[in-house]
C-alpha cells in the first residue's frame, strides 16, 4: 500500500511555507495522535529535497500533516465500516 | 526484526540500532545526529548533531553538539540508511561557502516574493503571511 503524506503543505494556498514536502510510502503504524510511521519512502519532488534520498523509514508528527492521500482500491470499505461499527458499540458500553 | 503489530496502532516505537537520524524542523532546518531519546510528544535528544544546509546540489554541515528539540517543532524524523548516504549526487562544501549560497538563495526568494506581493496589490488582493496567522 502506498500513501501520500503531505506535511505542512501551504504552498497551494499561496502562503509562504518552507516545508511543503510530500512523501509517498507504506504505512507502518499510527498512534493516538495520528503520528505516522512510514517505511520505504520516496519524495514526490526529489529535486527540492535531496537530503531525503538517504532516508528509507520515517516518523511524521501528526499535528503537521496536512492530508494523507490513500489509494482508493486499497481501502476495504466493508471492513472499515464493520470495524467502525464495533468500535462505536464498544464505546457505548 | 520488529514484530508487525496486529492492529496498526503502535503505542511504542523503537529503533533497532543506534543509527543516524535526520530531523526536519518546522522552520525548515535539517538536523542530523544520533537519537538518544524520544517521548510521546516527539521531544528529541540528539547527540553529535550537525545542522545541514542544502542549496541546490551542495550542502554544508555545521557541528552543533547536543540538541533538545521540543516536539511541536518536529515535522519529520527519519532513519538515515548509511549505504544510501554514501552514493548521493550531493557535494559537500565548506560552511562559509554554503552560508553564502544560502544568503544568495534567500535574497532571490525575497525579491521574487516582493514582486509577487506587489503584483497582487496592484490587483487589489493580499495574501496574509503564514506567520501572522493563528494556528487555530
Amino acid at each position: 500500500m502506498c500513501l501520500h503524506v503531505f506535511p505542512h503543505d501551504c504552498s497551494v494556498l499561496g502562503y509562504y511555507c518552507p516545508n511543503d514536502l510530500s512523501i509517498c510510502g507504506t504505512l507502518h503504524s499510527v498512534d493516538q495522535y495520528l503520528n505516522i510511521k512510514l517505511t520505504d519512502i520516496s519524495v514526490t519532488d526529489p529535486e527540492k529535497y535531496l537530503h531525503m534520498l538517504s532516508v528509507k523509514n520515517c516518523f511524521i508528527r501528526g499535528s503537521l500533516i496536512l492530508y494523507v492521500q490513500l489509494p482508493t482500491d486499497e481501502v476495504d470499505t466493508q471492513l472499515l465500516q464493520d470495524a467502525a461499527r464495533k468500535e462505536a458499540l464498544q464505546q457505548k458500553e | 526484526r520488529l514484530p508487525f503489530p496486529r492492529s496498526i496502532v503502535a503505542h511504542l516505537w523503537y529503533f533497532e540500532v543506534p543509527e543516524k537520524h535526520l530531523v526536519l524542523l518546522r522552520d525548515g532546518r535539517t538536523l542530523i545526529g544520533f537519537l538518544r531519546s524520544i517521548d510521546q510528544f516527539a521531544n528529541l535528544v540528539l547527540h553529535q548533531t550537525v545542522e545541514r544546509i542544502h542549496v541546490g546540489k551542495k550542502y554544508g554541515d555545521i557541528p552543533r553538539g547536543i540538541f533538545v528539540v521540543r516536539g511541536e517543532n518536529v515535522v519529520l524524523l527519519g532513519e538515515i540508511d548509511l549505504e544510501k548516504e554514501s552514493d548521493t549526487p550531493l557535494q559537500q562544501v565548506s560552511i562559509e561557502e554554503i552560508l553564502e549560497e544560502q544568503r544568495v538563495e534567500q535574497q532571490t526568494k525575497l525579491e521574487a516574493e516582493k514582486l509577487k506581493v506587489q503584483a497582487l496589490k496592484d490587483r487589489g488582493l493580499s495574501i496574509p503571511r503564514a506567520d501572522t496567522l493563528d494556528e487555530y
